[in-house]
């Protein structure tokens, strides 16, 4: 990292005091992927909250008369087999996803990386131990892990998340593991110790802000990971239960009029892609960001 | 630093020793075998006073400080036998809770490598802020309020405006000027510098030097210098100990060690050290290596190496003191019988 701050430094007349800050920037607006996903997923969180004044319909409302329109002035996106305004769906469609998704993401990224800490940080059996289960836990694929759970748990929002961030955590351990036992080697580790800090202050306060990079993008990856499950769950019939909206849940609505009405399934399936793609942008841009050895 | 060194000699006698090592042995597991790594070292520092522990790699300097310091690797390093006093606290006979309280408080250290013995991702103003902040109980405002006057202690350039920024942007000398502030944060009776000028340019360790030894003078600190450098000790240290494979092989006050270097392995280590007024293929290098613990001849054990030499080294030598200079005392059956 410094390398290129002094290079930066080099190139432009600035004080010398904040040159890190604009290499990192410049980093991460170069490729421009970074900003469009970050756009593009600041758009989508924004539609989210705003569900209630910006959906043209109620959701849920049901006009026997107008179903299976396709889409046209009155209702963008059609209508579906009960008429609803798919529109409206969508959007309140992504309240649920998003939420769930960032939700279970979080709750795996904190009990992940604290576990992932600690077992790297103390070593011995413990994390042995914390291994061994790691391991096992991510060789089960997230979709039939997370399947499990919520066919033994029952689907409700909260058993949703609950499934998803337990599929999420080992990921997290593993990152949060790896970093912390190469910052373990790192010097001023040891000097941390010979000031007398306690191991909690060693990880949480020097250890945790050198990996939380680490953190951040793999976060941003597994929130696409995330919200891609909450949606196959929905679809496979495992998800919030109807009549709520969500996108998986949409798309096998519409799966049965798949060939006279596609626009049911096809404008959802396009709000997942969009979160992915969005999603997977701001991974790529951090990870460029944080990497100084990225590609330039 | 000789009217310095003839008043610690002075304190010497009225007030306890600072940092106290009596009888230290440490050990070291190789392969499920623990081996003795510093074999029966006993010193002691007293406030202003600088004592040098010499020796090549590999001789037990940097583990007879970490034993001190309480942090020799659990399950491969361990004490073995001997007490170690910190300010009157036995340290050997602490908990680990009571071993932490004293590390950063009332013992300091700072390390070789002042490029990478600071956390990047911490403004450096809170990482000397943090061991008051810890230690002492200080609010972050009040501790903040201390970092600024011991910056500018170190003398470091600008403080105010350097208080958040990062250690990247700091120059190793400024680097290391801030390590000896954060090991100085909370007043330590005792400091511990292993090679604190190593990675440095020639003109900054004159510098940093200069600025421990002023340090050393205002707080009154007891310092344990470690080092390979003998110039950097003929400059700063009141007394010498020479290390050799963990065993204490020469101790003098420095102008008797230089005046008269008695134990082989300190004679080849004067030799092997380039200087202005030879020419440098005068330069002596030491034969062979210092032997891998497993193979520590038994007696003396710089036996394998030196030109000495005699049937009774298989005997392990005591530390005796020369004829007529009681504190000049050497670890040899030829020199010192």
């Amino acid at each position: 990292m410094s390398a290129a701050a002094g290079a930066t430094a080099a190139a432009a007349p600035a004080p010398s005091a904040a040159v890190a800050a604009p290499s990192a920037w410049k980093r991460a607006t170069r490729s421009g992927g970074l900003a469009v996903g970050v756009v593009l997923v600041a758009a989508m969180v924004l539609v989210a909250l705003l569900a209630p004044w910006i959906a043209p319909y109620d959701p849920d409302e049901q006009d026997v008369i107008m179903k299976l329109e396709g889409p046209a002035a009155g209702h963008w996106f059609g209508t579906d087999a009960f008429g609803r305004d798919v529109l409206s769906r969508v959007i309140w469609g992504a309240r649920v996803s998003l939420f769930v998704g960032s939700v279970a993401t979080l709750a795996g990224i904190l009990v992940g990386t604290v576990v992932g800490i600690v077992s790297g940080y103390y070593g011995g059996l413990v994390d042995k131990l914390i291994t061994a289960l790691t391991d096992i836990l991510l060789s089960f694929p997230q979709l039939i892990m997370g399947l499990i759970l919520v066919a033994v748990l029952g689907p409700t929002m909260f058993n949703l998340i609950l499934a998803i961030a337990i599929t999420a955590v080992p990921a997290f351990v593993r990152v949060a593991r790896g970093s912390t036992l190469a910052m373990k080697e790192r010097d001023f580790v040891d000097a941390c110790r010979a000031l007398g800090f306690s191991d909690l202050r060693i990880m949480f306060l020097h250890v945790l802000p050198n990996i939380m990079d680490e953190v951040v993008v793999m976060g941003s990856l597994w929130l696409a990971a995330a919200i891609r499950t909450e949606s196959t769950l929905a679809f496979i019939g495992l998800g919030v239960p109807p009549p709520t909206a969500t996108w998986g849940g949409i798309i096998r609505e519409g799966f049965d009029n798949l060939l006279d009405a596609p626009w049911l399934s096809v404008f959802p399936s396009l709000a997942i892609l969009l979160v992915m793609i969005a999603l997977n942008l701001v991974g790529d841009g951090l990870r460029d960001a944080t990497d100084p050895r990225a590609p330039q | 630093m000789s009217a310095v060194a003839v008043a610690a000699a002075e304190v010497a006698a009225a007030e306890p020793a600072a940092l106290a090592v009596e009888g230290l042995t440490t050990q070291i597991r190789i392969a499920g075998r623990w081996f003795d790594a510093v074999r029966d070292v006993g010193f002691e520092v007293h406030r202003r006073e600088t004592l040098a522990l010499v020796g090549e790699s590999g001789c037990g300097k940097s583990l007879t400080a970490l034993s001190i310091m309480g942090l020799l690797p659990s399950g491969v390093g361990r004490i073995a036998a001997g007490r170690i006093t910190v300010d009157a606290v036995d340290m050997t006979a602490a908990d680990e809770a009571g071993r932490q309280a004293m590390r950063g408080d009332r013992i300091g250290m700072i390390f070789q490598e002042p490029m990478t013995s600071l956390n990047p991702v911490l403004p450096v103003g809170f990482q000397i802020a943090e061991a008051l902040i810890e230690h002492k109980g200080l609010s972050r405002r009040e501790a903040k309020k201390r970092a600024l006057a011991l910056m500018e202690l170190v003398r470091i350039p600008a403080a105010g405006q350097r208080l958040d920024a990062y250690p990247h942007q700091f120059s190793g000398g400024m680097r290391q000027r801030v390590m000896i502030a954060i090991a100085l944060a909370c007043s330590p009776k005792v400091l511990i510098a292993d090679e604190p000028t190593t990675a440095l340019d020639v003109t900054i360790q004159a510098q940093v030097l200069a600025l421990l030894a002023d340090l050393q003078a205002r707080e009154g600190l007891a310092v344990l210098l470690i080092t390979h450098n003998l110039g950097v000790v003929a400059s700063v240290a009141d007394r010498v100990m020479v290390m050799y494979g963990g065993d204490v092989v020469e101790s003098a006050p420095v102008k008797a060690f230089f005046g008269r270097p008695t134990h082989p392995y300190s004679e080849a280590l004067l030799a092997a050290m380039p200087r202005v007024d030879r020419p440098s293929d005068a330069l002596a290098p030491i034969p062979g290596q210092v032997p891998v613990l497993p193979d520590m001849p038994a007696g003396c054990r710089y036996q394998s190496r030196c030109p000495l030499r005699i049937e009774r080294c298989a005997e392990r030598p005591p530390l005796n003191p020369l004829p007529g200079a009681p504190e000049h005392r050497v670890r040899c059956w030829v020199r010192a019988p």
